[in-house]
């Protein structure tokens, strides 16, 4: 077993660029609303909204509208590199069930345990990444090799 | 004016996802799949995120409030339970199936993805299994 490394696709820049970006919006979030940038808390709460008070889902909605907004305009743009998702569509539902069940039963996914908690140096979030990882790491081995 | 900042920070969030190449399932598979043809970049992603937040929430965590003069909401961060791995360990299967987690999948989303419509419905609803039904049924058999 070699590790071959795919140097024609790797992006250095553009994902250190990227990823400063996303820890900047981090740190927007937490100074102006105090809040901490985790996507499946925020969409996570939206679906308790009946038990929240009015105020505790306004910001979300702002939040994942801006998401959609920048979605929309890297389209406009041609910004999104071509969205070729290979996987069949019963893999999608397994995984967006695993992913939607794991990450609140978890408190966090990769915004909320790698960014913010890892950022805040975080023992629990760093528990967390370090086990998502390996699980992410491990699973593609099998899916991708032994299946 | 706090509702337009928020808005700008999902933005930005989403155009760091655009940009860092995340939003791209594929690239993530490259990158989970280590035994394949190892694409390294979102290791950069995180070398480039973890230490903005880090300047940033010490610089805002010192002063304990936000901007507005408001309460922090911040998560304890010693506290561990069995949920936190089997619950995180899930999610690592999910994610490595797919090449999506939540932030991307939505903006694949509002991309206009059919196959991300389907991943963050069955996301919704796997989040709904787990908040409604396997909370309600742990509480029913804690008393």
């Amino acid at each position: 077993m070699t590790l071959i490394i795919n140097w024609s696709d790797f992006t250095p820049l553009a994902s250190l660029i990227g990823g400063a970006l996303i820890g900047a919006s981090s740190v927007i979030l937490l100074a102006t609303k105090g809040r901490i940038l985790g996507i499946s808390g925020i969409v996570g709460s939206l679906l308790q909204r009946a038990n929240t008070p009015q105020d505790h889902y306004r910001w979300r909605i702002y939040f994942i509208g801006g998401i959609f907004l920048a979605a929309v305009i890297g389209n406009i743009f041609n910004l999104i590199p071509k969205l070729d998702i290979g996987s069949e569509y019963s893999t999608l539902i397994v995984g967006g069930l695993l992913v939607g069940f794991g990450t609140r039963m978890g408190s966090g996914c990769t915004s909320g345990h790698a960014v913010c908690g890892l950022g805040r140096l975080s023992p629990r979030s760093l528990v967390a990444t370090l086990t998502f990882m390996a699980s992410g790491f491990l699973t593609a081995f099998v899916f991708y090799h032994l299946i | 004016m706090k509702n337009i900042l928020t808005l700008l920070a999902g933005l930005t969030f989403g155009f760091g996802l655009i940009i860092s190449g995340m939003s791209n399932p594929n690239k993530v598979i490259n990158f989970l799949d280590i035994t394949g043809n190892w694409d390294p970049s979102l290791a950069l992603v995180m070398i480039g995120a973890i230490p903005m937040a880090f300047l940033g929430f010490r610089w805002i965590e010192s002063k304990h409030k936000t901007i507005f003069n408001e309460e922090l909401h911040l998560p304890g961060k010693n506290h561990f339970n069995p949920n936190l791995l089997i619950g995180s360990a899930l999610f690592g299967v999910g994610w490595a199936i797919t090449g999506f987690c939540p932030g991307p999948a939505l903006v694949a989303l509002g991309a206009g993805s059919l196959k991300a419509m389907f991943f963050v419905g069955a996301m919704l609803i796997g989040m709904m299994i787990h908040d409604r039904i396997l909370k309600a049924v742990l509480t029913s058999t804690q008393r």
